[in-house]
């Protein structure tokens, strides 16, 4: 056994509400500079539909995560190391910017400086990367925004397998969610492993994945890898970047910008211990179904004293031990059995997990018809398919989906009448094999969702690897020339020149 | 005047080279890379791009094995001098023009691409055009060599190229009196080693070759063991 901590992250897709402050939160700290325009290391997509970049998890065109081999172990889709190496000087597989989008601006400038006119001028749309006028904006970030765009294209969501998808086309029956996505963070990542510099690494102490723009030589092999597109290349700088979990203020014990400001209260951070010993096997079970429960077997209970013994021997910091022991994450991840990893399927074994949303009943007017046990519907007349979610968060195995579904019901039934009647049902909560207890607790974390059962963070601990008088006189987070911005005006080596964060601000 | 260009330039060429890339994977490690622009235009790039690559690659390797193994060990093995010419004449024909296809492919995007030219600094063009150039004047050389087959022609830079990397004075007059393509074919090379710190080139350095045998996929960082920070200067780097 050996424990390792991660901080792993649970959206509660039943509450979002697609207001999209989390990606343009995001946006602002992370990606407004020049190369990355079109990242958005977080994004909010409309499902059903393609999302962005367009057709992502359809990875028999995009040949991300991971492949199962003949002989049971594991390799990048996209291929081993050889292939990966020959196909150094073109990526077959990476998409190209306008599959996200090509970025622009507005001619805002436009609108007070143009002379008198007959007709009221207007601000047109200019690409961010030529400069140049662009006639008609073809895609954007989020072009599918609530069901924008007509079924024929949305309905080519790779989520639809298995699915008589033509009756969701139709007025009557159709339906819609929002994803949330972000980077992954996970166990298995498969742009660590497709990385040729070994420039993407993972950290120990927090499972963070992060890209060394010291060492990224822009193989662009990890855009490919990422199953899930949340590795951007920046055609600016020519290196490639990503989500960084807001490491920085993980550090301290601040939740990620996107968790601080969600205004849906959807999120969720803590900490989870695993096994890194049990990866591998895990990720490589033979059958897809099986991979959500693998993943389950990896994490480790933080109440098991036999754990907790090798978690300290592993030099785990007491606070992140005690961490894992009030985490949200697992509570709804192990224990109610109620998050999911998105797309367990390409056995990257994700860290960003979520709770599938509920839906109103179909088909309203045959509502009486349906079977009801205490005011609880039978989750399969729900108008989102439970196929549909099952295909995104446990490979097609639709039993965990109904019984997630199924508990959250529970909960409000439950409520229900404890708050309006008055009267404890025993038997709603025992129907989904949950204690009054446990749902207690889960209305607590999921209807009320203070900040400080949102997010259990632990400072990191800096002082048991640094000796903080070294950092006397230094200069926090630099690039390039230490504390100088450089004495010369020009620079040799064909790069913009740094400007430090004071002067920008003077 | 030709002793300074082929024997004094070769010197100054070489050591700005290797000065200066350590200088920079040293100062300014976050400028080096390849700088690809296959996401900003698919279109041409993978044929382009690998005609290119490939035909680069194999030209690089038939000089430095051309031009800098001792003649005497073609002789211990048998091989006339003609043959061995001969040989280079049509593999590196045949490299030669795959680069050269290549090479026009990109820079006709490099050139042509509103995208891939905004993004084009100064650098991006110009070792481009040096490229094709050097390709254009190296398959143009066949047509003096065909004049000598018997492969005379080639001992003459062969003692060149070894009495440069073996300090011996008076290399240049080996190629004294060549044809002047040949003579213009080694400038622009010698150029091209001259901007090579300066220019994306470098990435070459880096072919990511350690990645096959790098043990195992997944890469995990520890801070535990990292050693203290320098006193007073720069940011803290973690331990890997």
């Amino acid at each position: 056994m050996k424990v390792r901590a991660q901080i792993g992250m649970v959206l509660n897709l039943d509450k979002c509400i697609g207001c999209h402050t989390c990606s343009v939160t995001c946006k602002n700290v992370w990606t407004t500079r020049e190369g990355v325009e079109y990242a958005w290391f977080n994004n909010v997509e409309t499902k059903p539909g393609i999302g962005y970049p367009k057709d992502w998890e359809n990875q028999k065109r995009w040949n991300g995560g991971w492949t199962r081999t003949a002989s049971g172990g594991l390799q990048p889709k996209q291929g081993g190391k050889w292939r990966i190496l020959a196909n150094i000087f073109a990526n077959p597989d990476l998409p190209e910017i306008d599959d996200f989008y090509e970025p622009f601006d507005f001619d805002h400038d436009h609108l007070k400086s143009a002379p008198e006119m007959n007709a009221f001028p207007t601000a047109r749309p200019r690409s961010k990367i030529t400069g140049e006028r662009m006639e008609k904006i073809e895609w954007g970030p989020n072009w599918e925004e609530i069901l924008g765009g007509e079924f024929a294209k949305r309905s080519q969501d790779s989520n639809f397998e298995g699915i008589q998808k033509a009756i969701y086309g139709e007025y009557e029956n159709t339906f819609m969610m929002y994803l949330p996505r972000l980077c992954e963070h996970c166990l298995n990542p498969a742009c660590v492993a497709s990385c040729p510099s070994g420039a993407i690494y993972k950290r120990e102490d927090d499972g963070v994945v992060l890209i060394d723009q010291d060492k990224c030589r822009g193989w662009r092999m990890c855009v490919s890898g990422c199953p899930y597109k949340k590795i951007y290349y920046n055609w600016s700088s020519g290196k490639s970047e990503k989500c960084t979990l807001c490491y920085p203020r993980l550090e301290s014990g601040q939740p990620t910008v996107c968790s601080e400001t969600c205004v849906g209260r959807i999120r969720y951070l803590g900490v989870m211990l695993y096994d890194a010993d049990k990866i591998a096997e895990a990720a490589s079970v033979e059958d897809e179904k099986t991979l959500y429960d693998a993943q389950l077997g990896v994490f480790l209970d933080p109440n098991d004293p036999e754990v907790i013994a090798a978690a300290r021997a592993e030099g785990i910091p007491e606070d992140w031990i005690k961490g894992a022991r009030n985490s949200p994450i697992w509570k709804m991840a192990m224990e109610w059995k109620i998050a999911f990893p998105l797309h367990p399927e390409y056995r990257t074994l994700p860290m960003v997990w979520y709770v599938p949303p509920l839906s109103p009943i179909q088909n309203a007017a045959a509502a009486g018809q349906i079977s009801a046990l205490d005011d609880m519907p039978d989750v399969r007349s729900l108008r989102i398919p439970v196929r549909y979610l099952a295909n995104m968060l446990t490979a097609g195995d639709e039993a965990p989906v109904v019984t997630a579904l199924e508990r959250m019901l529970a909960m409000r039934s439950y409520m229900r009448s404890k708050t309006v009647d008055g009267v404890i049902n025993l038997g709603v909560a025992q129907r989904v094999g949950m204690t009054p207890a446990q749902i207690d607790e889960m209305y607590q974390l999921m209807a009320i969702a203070n900040y400080e059962d949102r997010f259990v963070i632990p400072t990191t601990h800096r002082e048991l690897v640094e000796d903080a008088y070294d950092l006397k006189g230094g200069c926090g987070f630099t690039d390039g020339n230490g504390c100088s911005t450089g004495s010369s005006g020009k620079t040799l080596f064909g790069q913009k020149k740094f400007r430090a964060p004071t002067e920008f601000l003077s | 005047m030709h002793h300074f260009l082929y024997g004094v330039l070769p010197y100054l060429a070489l050591t700005v080279a290797v000065i200066g890339s350590i200088i920079r994977y040293d100062r300014d490690p976050f400028t080096w890379k390849s700088k690809s622009s296959q996401l900003l235009r698919k279109r041409g790039f993978v044929l382009g791009s690998v005609l290119f690559h490939v035909g680069v690659l194999f030209i690089f390797a038939g000089h430095f094995v051309g031009l800098l193994t001792p003649i005497a060990l073609f002789d211990a093995l048998g091989v006339p001098h003609g043959a061995k010419q001969l040989l280079a004449v049509v593999a590196g024909g045949i490299a030669g023009t795959m680069a050269l296809v290549g090479g026009l492919i990109l820079l006709a995007r490099r050139l042509g691409d509103p995208r891939i030219r905004a993004n084009s600094g100064f650098g991006d063009t110009l070792v481009m055009v040096m490229l094709v150039g050097q390709l254009g004047l190296g398959l143009a050389s066949v047509i003096p060599t065909m004049a000598h087959l018997d492969g005379h022609e080639m001992l003459k830079f062969m003692a060149w190229a070894q009495g440069i990397i073996f300090f011996q004075p008076g290399a240049a007059e080996h190629i004294a009196d060549v044809h002047w393509i040949y003579k213009v074919h080694i400038l622009l090379g010698l150029a091209i080693i001259l901007v090579f710190p300066f220019t994306r080139l470098v990435h070459m350095v880096s072919a990511p070759v350690r990645y096959l045998w790098r043990p195992g996929y997944q890469i995990v960082r520890s801070r535990r063991g990292a050693k203290a920070a320098p006193r007073g200067v720069g940011p803290v780097r973690r331990a890997e």
